[in-house]
């Protein structure tokens, strides 16, 4: 198994009270001053991850506390120059929400070059309050993130000339990108799904799936879903096509640890988000939105605080000793039928670069190798 | 619309899902795309022939995948009236159906002998800087309630309480909203220049508490129709049809039937 570290660039300076996080929280709220320190904490603690021996990812989200990064690709360029050897996993590019995938095609093909061929090229849909944000037509979402993702695949595999596009949501005459990537034919292609039916098309493309905080229950039907589609192909699902992205803290007692996880859990208690940015028309299936409609579906829990216990339970948090977290791991993993990829959100809210670092240090002497064999 | 019965029509390829009702002159209904029950059609079938289409993928009919902006419902409705080969139509378009009316009337009037907008959608007339419809989608339902009636509580829907197609359409009916009206946000940037082509006697009926759109887009929307008429109607937000039926009809009537103001 890899491990992958993973700092969303969480903004945690917020007022006592306040309707969204997403959307619409005012920007006066932002200290540019404390954000320019954040985000160099940021780097410096993937970079102290990188030389740890650890992978790295980063993401973006758009008008929201929860993350500064709202144009991954600038700090992915970044890190593809100030780390050495760790692979830069960008999940990922929102192309269902950005209006050229041929230039996300050029930014990757950047990213590629710079760090040496280190990109793991991610793509998602994007989360249904990023809607509004990037005033992004929620209905057919699925149908113009795969428009987007052939195209790109497209630019990154076409090394003769200009070639012609004009889909229904995309349009061109001439594309011929420069750069192209270093990796050959393209950078490896990640991406999430949380659902059974998401994964399908993932495997029928035989790209890696990663489904996100799904803990004991979601995960298992997200990848038997993609393991099946495989086996129906007459193809394998070798371990290293599966990710799972948990919130991880360990240190050298279970209580010192779990304070630094209740201290994660920023992200998930922090995150409240009004129905309307929740459950924009079209977003869902007909079914989740009747639901939803009735107050109980995916999110009558949303917004609700929650606890370290509760999540060690569910496996969306592991945290504790080297023996504690390898255990939590390893339950996870013989739980869902193995996975190959460990995607740690290892910073959150208030935990410091001194935690982050320490927490990695011991993680990545203690744990690591041990999960390594898995 | 509950409570009418539906067919199934194919026009020019298209599954339309249509009630016809009453006698009299045509009477083209475009509903606003809201799911909020009423009888405007029943009430106009009295001295109609009312032709009430839901627009594809409303009300849990079928949207094949190159019907999804409103100028596509025009040209699907000039097509509905041709194929039934009804002229001197009336055409009454509600919120987002005024809308495709305008579209409709702007294109080919051949067949049309009135055009009545309620609360209508589809212009934009203020500042890039000013929204002229309220962003439906960004707000709680409490507020959008609050934009669409002068009396919110009064027509609350209690979701528990719905049986479940019901609760599948409204599921349905706000993705279709969101596919017509998205972007640009529930108006056509060219639609006020062209709205000068319309050369039949047009009614522009607004509710006067609108707080979706203002009774000052409607008269602005009226003034760009040469010819045309306003009014509005007291005590009433977006949606007259559901809130106000019985003076929306005394505007209505006459001037479908004769041309006629109140």
């Amino acid at each position: 198994m890899k491990a992958y570290f993973f700092s969303e660039c969480a903004y945690p300076y917020l007022p006592a009270e306040y309707d969204s996080i997403r959307v619409k929280l005012p920007n006066r709220i932002y200290d540019p001053e404390k954000g320019a320190r954040l985000f160099n904490d940021y780097i410096d603690e993937w970079v102290a991850a990188d030389e740890l021996g650890l992978d790295l990812m980063l993401n973006e989200h758009h008008q929201t506390a929860t993350c500064m990064n709202s144009a991954v690709p600038l700090t992915a360029a970044i890190l593809a120059r100030v780390t050495k050897r760790g692979r830069i996993l960008i999940l990922g590019n929102p192309i269902a929400n950005r209006r050229e995938p041929v230039r996300v095609a050029e930014e990757m093909s950047i990213i590629d070059g710079i760090s040496h061929g280190r990109l793991d090229a991610g793509f998602v849909r994007g989360v249904p309050y990023e809607i509004s944000a990037m005033n992004s037509r929620p209905v057919d979402m699925q149908e113009r993130f795969w428009e987007a993702f052939d195209l790109i695949i497209k630019a990154w595999s076409s090394h003769d000339g200009p070639f012609y596009w004009e889909g229904k949501y995309f349009r061109h005459r001439q594309v011929n990108i420069w750069p192209r990537p270093l990796q050959q034919p393209y950078p490896p292609v990640w991406i999430t799904s949380t659902s059974p039916e998401g994964a399908l098309k993932v495997a029928e493309r035989g790209h890696v799936v990663a489904t996100f905080l799904t803990g004991f229950d979601a995960t298992r039907p997200v990848f038997d879903s993609y393991r099946r589609r495989r086996t129906e192909l007459g193809q394998e699902t070798p371990l290293d096509r599966l990710a799972y992205a948990a919130l991880v803290y360990t240190a050298d007692t279970d209580a010192k640890a779990v304070a630094v996880g209740e201290k994660l859990l920023w992200y998930l208690n922090s995150n409240r988000v009004p129905m309307q940015f929740v459950n924009p028309p079209g977003y869902h299936s007909t079914a989740t939105v009747m639901k939803i409609l009735k107050g109980d579906g995916p999110f009558a829990a949303f917004g609700r605080s929650t606890t370290a216990d509760q999540e060690l339970k569910k496996g969306v948090l592991f945290a504790g000793t080297p023996d504690s977290v390898y255990k939590q791991i390893k339950a996870l993993y013989d739980h869902v039928g193995g996975f190959g990829n460990l995607l740690m959100m290892g910073q959150a809210g208030f935990v410091t670069p001194d935690e982050t670092i320490k927490g990695l240090e011991l993680f990545a002497r203690e744990v690591y190798p041990r999960i390594k064999e898995l | 619309m509950g409570g009418m019965t539906l067919e199934k029509l194919d026009v020019r390829g298209v599954e339309l899902q249509l009630s016809r009702t009453g006698r009299g002159r045509p009477l083209l209904l475009l509903d606003s795309g809201f799911s909020f029950e009423h009888d405007l059609a029943a009430r106009l079938a009295q001295r109609f022939q009312v032709i009430a289409p839901l627009h594809p993928g409303f009300g849990g009919s079928p949207r094949p995948d190159h019907i999804d902006t409103v100028d596509d419902l025009a040209y699907l409705y000039l097509d509905l009236l041709k194929q039934l080969e009804l002229s001197d139509v009336a055409i009454v378009g509600c919120s987002m159906g005024g809308w495709v009316a305008a579209e409709l009337a702007v294109r080919c009037s051949d067949r049309l002998s009135r055009l009545i907008l309620v609360d209508s959608l589809g212009i934009k007339v203020s500042d890039r800087e000013t929204p002229d419809i309220a962003d439906m989608f960004a707000i709680y339902e409490e507020e959008l309630m609050g934009l669409l009636f002068r009396d919110p509580p009064r027509f609350k829907i209690d979701a528990r309480a719905l049986p479940e197609q019901a609760l599948a359409n409204i599921a349905k009916n706000r993705a279709a909203l969101a596919l017509y009206l998205w972007e640009p946000y529930a108006h056509n940037p060219k639609l006020l220049g062209r709205l000068g082509r319309i050369d039949i006697p047009t009614l522009v009926v607004w509710g006067q508490n609108d707080g979706l759109v203002s009774p000052e887009y409607g008269r602005k929307f009226a003034a760009a129709i040469p010819g045309s008429a306003f009014e509005t109607i007291p005590e009433c937000g977006h949606l007259p049809q559901v809130e106000r039926p019985d003076r929306l009809i005394e505007y209505i009537t006459p001037f479908a039937a004769d041309g006629r103001t109140r």
